[in-house]
């Protein structure tokens, strides 16, 4: 909580600028070095106050766990900024017509002031100081034919008055358990996020490994950490991950047949999809191409691991990259998928380059200082994030982000030890990523300024995460 | 049967005449016959020769019919032939029983052969030393006859020949070292000290693979934790095949060689300090499957 306190002072500021750049597009001055400093600049990013809804007789049972996803998912947004509840009035609105306009009384006799009188909960209560907010959001629930009933508002308290305050107005049903209540908060903390141009994670899967059953195996979850399963139980060596565009299948790396060979798995139904690795010592770091037609992976090829691709079947093997030395991780831009970046000892240690998918304009993204691995594209295909250990001792990997035009990387986590596998969300906005923070490594998402980390993973070691459109 | 003498004129011999004499005088009854006898014998014989005076005619002998013998009794069964062929046998060999018997309508051989016929052979598997009693049984009498078929254990099997002491080709490796090679940070080219170590394992598996044919070796490559799990998974890669190409320069067959990555995932040590990374670093010799 600590950290996520610093990180939220020092990257509240950066959120302003980098959070507005990511998401509207528009460079926000000079693109920034290596540091996050405390820099606020008023952007506009507006602020909201979400009062803690109640419930009527039954309803009232699960409210906490919906009030702390309410909260946690418009937070994590990254496009608001949160007012305190702590500086909230103790009069809360539950409904529209709760708000009562204040009477200004008319002074009588000379001398007199005129005075103000509350009446009941007003919109200055929210838009004045010391909570300062945009807008609000509140409501509440009631059981209606056995199921629960979300009535929600979102509210621009800078408006005069009640009437054209309103932005939101809707009824949310759910089941009144509380799966049900926490996904009408969701439904509810969507559409407030949806106003504010930010793109809903619901549905979105993160992939796995975790050797928490023993061994390594490929595991899934919900973006928020909830509902994770195990996916493969070949009780040997299984790991990197890699999701088809359409969410439907997982491609990992397994010494399940004895040397490590790629499978290909249906993630609904579990079945095993035909693959024909080529004949070698090693094939891993498996990875789709947007279209899902094919698969590229690294191979041993002449006594050196290549870049190379294949048919998602494993037919029509072709060598991408030609050289003397160690070559991993391809990563295809998803806009283009004309390019991608991979990984390469070609100069010495491993660095980032990036090349067209026929290994044709190379192009070296980082300084050849430390050890680099794991990139990752950005939806947007111009961004992009990977681990590097520069300016630590060999093994010490943070995360950092690059603009791939102009190729200035951001260090978004600061600390010494292993962060490392960072892989953006389909929001453009959020990244996950695993880190050893003690003596296990979990899985974190935090946003692309490197604030709201948040630990997803507590059991075994988790790692290799990758975030992937649920199955369609 | 023998008639009393009985001649003509050919002769009436003395010895005779006197013995007819003396029984003549002896019954006077029958003297007159005889003359008489005596007198036509010699008239109806008419022979030239001189004939003697008619001696007295010699007494008849008078033969009673003699009464017919029995026959002779039939002849006993007679066992001509018994014997064994052959007479000691290993336990579970058999042995042949042949006999020829004469003069015999029952014949039987005890000890389960049972009823047989005069002349045979059978086939008997005794599985401990027996006597086999013939008995012939026919209207003149028995005879039996008896022969004893040996039986011994049989001899045990020879001993193995004396074994070269053949040990596995695991043991050999485990045995006489096989040690690690090792790297340097992020390299897999064939330092001195490695070419070192190979050189000496190229020996020792030529000598296990002359030994044990059918042996095989696993070169494990290995990473210290450093580097990330991708990169590292085709570095220890490239140590293997790096290290199995230097043996197969010193002559060690190289289908006998397979390679293996473990990346980082197979410390030896997990201290965070440069002595442990450096064993980490490393290719190990396995018995392959």
């Amino acid at each position: 909580m600590k950290l996520q306190k610093v990180l939220t002072v020092v990257g509240t500021a950066g959120l302003l600028a980098v959070g507005a750049f990511v998401l509207a597009g528009r460079v926000a001055g000079q693109q920034r070095g290596s540091d996050i400093s405390g820099v606020i600049t008023n952007t506009g990013v507006p602020v909201i106050a979400i009062a803690d809804l109640r419930g009527v007789g039954d309803a009232q049972q699960n409210m906490a766990a919906f009030n702390t996803t309410l909260w946690d998912e418009v937070s994590n947004a990254g496009v608001l900024k949160m007012a305190s509840k702590s500086l909230y009035p103790l009069d809360v609105p539950q409904r529209p017509q709760d708000f009562r306009q204040p009477t200004v009384t008319t002074p009588v006799r000379r001398g007199e002031i005129s005075r103000t009188v509350k009446n009941g909960p007003w919109l200055t209560d929210w838009s004045g100081p010391p909570v300062a907010a945009n807008y609000l959001a509140f409501g509440y629930t009631a059981v209606v034919d056995g199921r629960l009933a979300l009535y929600g508002w979102l509210f621009n308290v800078g408006q005069p008055d009640a009437a054209s305050a309103q932005v939101i107005g809707k009824v949310y049903f759910g089941t009144l358990d509380v799966a049900g209540t926490r996904q009408v908060a969701r439904d509810f903390a969507a559409d407030i996020l949806q106003q504010f141009g930010a793109k809903s994670l619901a549905g979105t899967k993160i992939y796995f490994v975790s050797d928490r059953s023993g061994s390594k195996e490929i595991w899934s979850m919900d973006y928020d950490g909830m509902n994770q399963k195990q996916l493969t139980r070949y009780n040997s060596t299984s790991n990197m991950p890699a999701v088809s565009p359409d969410g439907s299948l997982v491609a990992f790396t397994t010494y399940a047949g004895g040397n490590p060979q790629i499978r290909i798995h249906s993630i609904a139904s579990g079945r095993r999809m035909p693959f024909y690795n080529p004949v070698s010592s090693v094939v891993e770091t498996p990875e789709f191409t947007p279209d899902g037609k094919q698969l590229l992976f690294a191979t041993t090829v002449d006594g050196w691991v290549q870049i190379c691709i294949a048919n998602v079947d494993g037919s029509g093997f072709r060598r991408i990259s030609n050289v003397r030395a160690i070559e991993v991780s391809p990563k295809v831009n998803p806009k283009t998928g004309a390019d991608m970046l991979f990984i390469s000892g070609r100069s010495g240690h491993q660095q980032l380059w990036r090349s067209t998918l026929d290994g044709a304009d190379l192009q070296r993204l980082t300084s050849g200082e430390g050890d680099v691995s794991n990139p990752s594209w950005n939806p947007n295909g111009k961004t992009i994030a990977f681990a590097w250990t520069r300016g630590y001792e060999p093994g010490n990997f943070n995360i950092f982000v690059m603009d791939v035009a102009t190729q200035m990387p951001v260090q978004l986590t600061q600390g010494t030890g292993r962060n490392e596998n960072p892989w953006w969300a389909p929001d453009g906005v959020h990244l996950v990523f695993s880190s050893k923070r003690g003596n296990t490594t979990q899985i974190y998402t935090m946003l692309a300024d490197g604030s709201n980390v948040r630990q997803l993973t507590t059991q075994g070691n988790n790692i290799q995460p990758v975030w992937a459109n649920g199955a369609n | 049967m023998d008639d009393g003498p009985r001649s003509g004129c050919a002769s009436l011999q003395p010895e005779k005449v006197k013995e007819a004499s003396s029984t003549m005088f002896r019954n006077m009854k029958t003297v007159g016959a005889f003359v008489l006898a005596a007198t036509l014998l010699v008239s109806a014989t008419a022979c030239k020769k001189k004939v003697a005076p008619p001696a007295a005619p010699p007494a008849p002998v008078v033969q009673t019919p003699a009464p017919t013998p029995p026959p002779p009794p039939p002849a006993a069964a007679r066992i001509t032939n018994f014997s064994a062929e052959p007479r000691s046998i290993q336990r579970g060999q058999s042995s042949t029983l042949s006999w020829t018997v004469a003069n015999a309508t029952d014949i039987a051989i005890d000890n389960g052969v049972g009823t047989v016929q005069a002349n045979g052979t059978r086939q008997v598997l005794p599985n401990a030393s027996t006597s086999y009693t013939l008995t012939a049984r026919g209207p003149g009498g028995t005879d039996t006859r008896t022969v004893t078929v040996e039986v011994t254990a049989p001899p045990a099997p020879p001993p193995p020949p004396p074994a070269t002491p053949r040990i596995s080709g695991a043991d050999m490796l485990s045995r006489e070292g096989g040690a690690d090679v090792l790297f340097g940070y992020d390299k897999s080219d064939i330092r001195d000290d490695a070419r070192q170590v190979l050189t000496k394992d190229a020996d020792l598996l030529k000598r296990i693979f002359a030994a044990d044919p059918s042996f095989t070796v696993m070169l494990e490559g290995n990473c210290d934790e450093r580097g990330s799990a991708e990169y590292n998974l085709g570095l220890g890669d490239r140590r293997s095949t790096s290290a199995k190409d230097f043996l197969v320069q010193q002559g060690v067959p190289a289908d006998k060689l397979r390679t293996i990555s473990y990346g980082k995932d197979r410390p030896v040590c997990t201290e965070a300090n440069e002595d442990c990374y450096q064993r980490n670093r490393r290719v190990h010799l396995a018995p392959g499957q």
